[in-house]
């Protein structure tokens, strides 16, 4: 098991925005999490990438406990999240975003950069070719040296997939991949998620978007309120009177 | 005149090294430093107190890097739990503690009555304009490496990173970096640069008081690498220099227009400064040097 998540509660003041949150996401699975507005998933979400202590239950990734490691320990454990509005590096190009996603380099120490320039150089030439390739799979070579900041809502989520993808991560964990994006990039989206799946990196997707997401993950969780509703695979969990009464408001 | 080209000139090259400083932190990183002057203030102290214990400069003024960059590094240990405009407040208030300190340890600092008599670079070299020329070379090669040590750094993966912290420190989180680090780094070597330049401009001066290191030093400065061109290094010398032939050429602005007396024409030099900067706000936010295709 990949990622286990215990008993998650969290509350901010009165209101409980997570109330005994478990679920799991197997090794290399494509998993997604479905809710309406408000139902808690990016909460969950920041406090699996420990950007938010719970305040109850436990995390733990590949037999590790997560509990109490920061955000760039849990990325550098091979558990990388992105945002649901897109946070890029916006006066950095598309390029250099993803270069400075790259883990351990040399240059990154003032000692390294100025006292071993020769190995400095050697690993930027190794980034780069690297980055280009991801740049490439991505499709985004013709804004590949453009600021980050004048792209469009979907290029920089696939930006943002690329910087994640520059950490070499085992699971990643999608908000809101398709929020925002036009229908044409979401196929493409898709198909790069599909793609990297089947390298055998796992993903956790979070969409508000319920039809994009049965067409995605085989293995649905739905939330509401804040709890854990259902889970299972798409036509079941779409059949389901509690789900179609959470997203349509009990008019069924 | 010679000699009033040369004081304006080295008065430049030491509000380059300050803007240099801010550039790093500001520019590149996204740090509201509101307290440069107070690093400033003690490189000047620092380099002058030990420079009449004996010491010979070649020391004291490395001395008074380390001293400002150690001074540096708790306010940066503060800034990683605070939010940008809190950090802000925070480093406005050391600066202004810095200068009642130095007003009130009497003992170490002579409070308000300064301290005379510094000893000056190249003070063998007393005659004519020889000893200005020859501090104006050493700044010159100081300024001159701080320019290629930042362009350096620019370029680099370091340089990346600081960039990436000044756009969006979450996202770089999330990405397994750490920016603590990086603004720690950033602080103390930007603060080191500011405490040279105080070193320098103790031993040009050769007379401190608090009253020289008061905020509006650091707004000076502010307003430089905004004019300038935050972000680029490039902007920190061309808007300094900017700066400099303003604030120097609205003195002779006074012998033209008529009726205005010294310090009428201390406050409209301000109050004009304060005008360009909101029209480079509104016209030309990225500043002089700044890029187009940016922002």
């Amino acid at each position: 098991m990949s990622l286990q998540v215990s008993n998650i509660s969290k509350a901010f003041g009165g209101f409980q925005a997570l109330s005994g949150v478990s679920l799991e996401v197997p090794t290399g699975a494509l998993v997604g999490l479905i809710g309406p507005n408000g139902a808690g998933k990016s909460t969950l979400f920041s406090v699996i990438s420990g950007f938010m202590p719970p305040d109850e239950g436990s995390i733990s990734f590949d037999g590790r406990s997560l509990d109490g490691l920061s955000p760039a320990e849990r990325a550098r454990s091979g558990l990388v999240r992105t945002f649901q509005v897109p946070r890029e590096f916006a006066h950095l190009t598309v390029r250099e975003n993803m270069m400075a996603a790259a883990p351990d380099q040399t240059g990154e120490s003032l000692v390294g950069l100025f006292f071993r320039p020769g190995k400095v150089r050697e690993e930027e030439q190794r980034l780069a070719e690297e980055v280009a390739e991801v740049i490439r799979f991505l499709r985004l070579e013709r804004v590949a040296d453009q600021p980050a900041g004048k792209l469009s809502g979907g290029q920089k989520k696939l930006v943002e997939l690329g910087r994640a993808l520059l950490v070499k991560p085992r699971l990643i964990l999608l908000d809101e991949p398709f929020a925002g994006v036009n229908p044409v990039l979401i196929g493409e989206i898709m198909e790069r998620i599909r793609e990297l799946n089947g390298r055998g990196i796992g993903f956790l997707v979070i969409e508000h978007d319920l039809e994009a997401l049965t067409r995605l993950a085989p293995h649905l969780y739905v939330m509401d309120q804040g709890r854990i509703l259902t889970q299972g695979a798409p036509d079941a969990v779409l059949a389901d009177a509690r789900v179609r009464e959470a997203y349509l408001g009990g008019a069924v | 005149m010679d000699a009033y080209l040369a004081a304006i000139t080295i008065i430049a090259l030491i509000y380059m090294l300050l803007s240099l400083g801010l550039t790093l932190q500001y520019g590149l990183t996204g740090l509201i430093n509101f307290g440069h002057v107070g690093f400033f203030a003690i490189g000047a102290y620092t380099s002058a107190l030990l420079s009449l214990q004996g010491v010979p400069l070649a020391l004291s003024i490395p001395a008074a890097a380390v001293t400002a960059g150690l001074a540096a590094w708790p306010i940066g240990l503060i800034s990683l739990r605070l939010r940008d405009d809190y950090f802000a407040i925070v480093t406005l208030g050391f600066s202004e503690t810095v200068r009642l300190v130095i007003t009130s340890e009497k003992w170490l600092t002579n409070g308000v009555q300064g301290i005379p008599g510094i000893p000056r670079l190249f003070e063998s070299i007393s005659v004519g304009i020889g000893a200005q020329l020859a501090v104006m070379g050493v700044l010159l090669v100081v300024t001159l490496a701080a320019i290629y040590a930042m362009r350096r750094i620019v370029a680099s993966p370091f340089g990346r990173v600081i960039e990436a912290i000044r756009d969006n420190e979450e996202a770089l989180q999330a990405l397994g970096k750490d920016p603590a680090r990086f603004k720690i780094q950033v602080l103390i070597l930007g603060s080191a640069l500011a405490g040279i330049a105080g070193a320098f401009y103790a031993h040009y001066i050769t007379y401190i008081v608090p009253d020289q290191f008061i905020p509006l030093v650091t707004f000076y400065v502010w307003m430089a690498i905004i004019i300038g061109g935050v972000g680029r290094v490039s902007g920190a010398v061309v808007g300094t220099g900017l700066l400099m032939l303003f604030l120097e050429g609205s003195r002779f602005l006074r012998d033209i227009v008529p009726g205005v007396s010294e310090v009428e024409m201390a406050s409209l030099r301000i109050g004009v400064v304060g005008l360009l900067l909101v029209l480079f706000t509104i016209y030309r936010p990225q500043g002089l040097m700044g890029d187009f295709t940016k922002r």
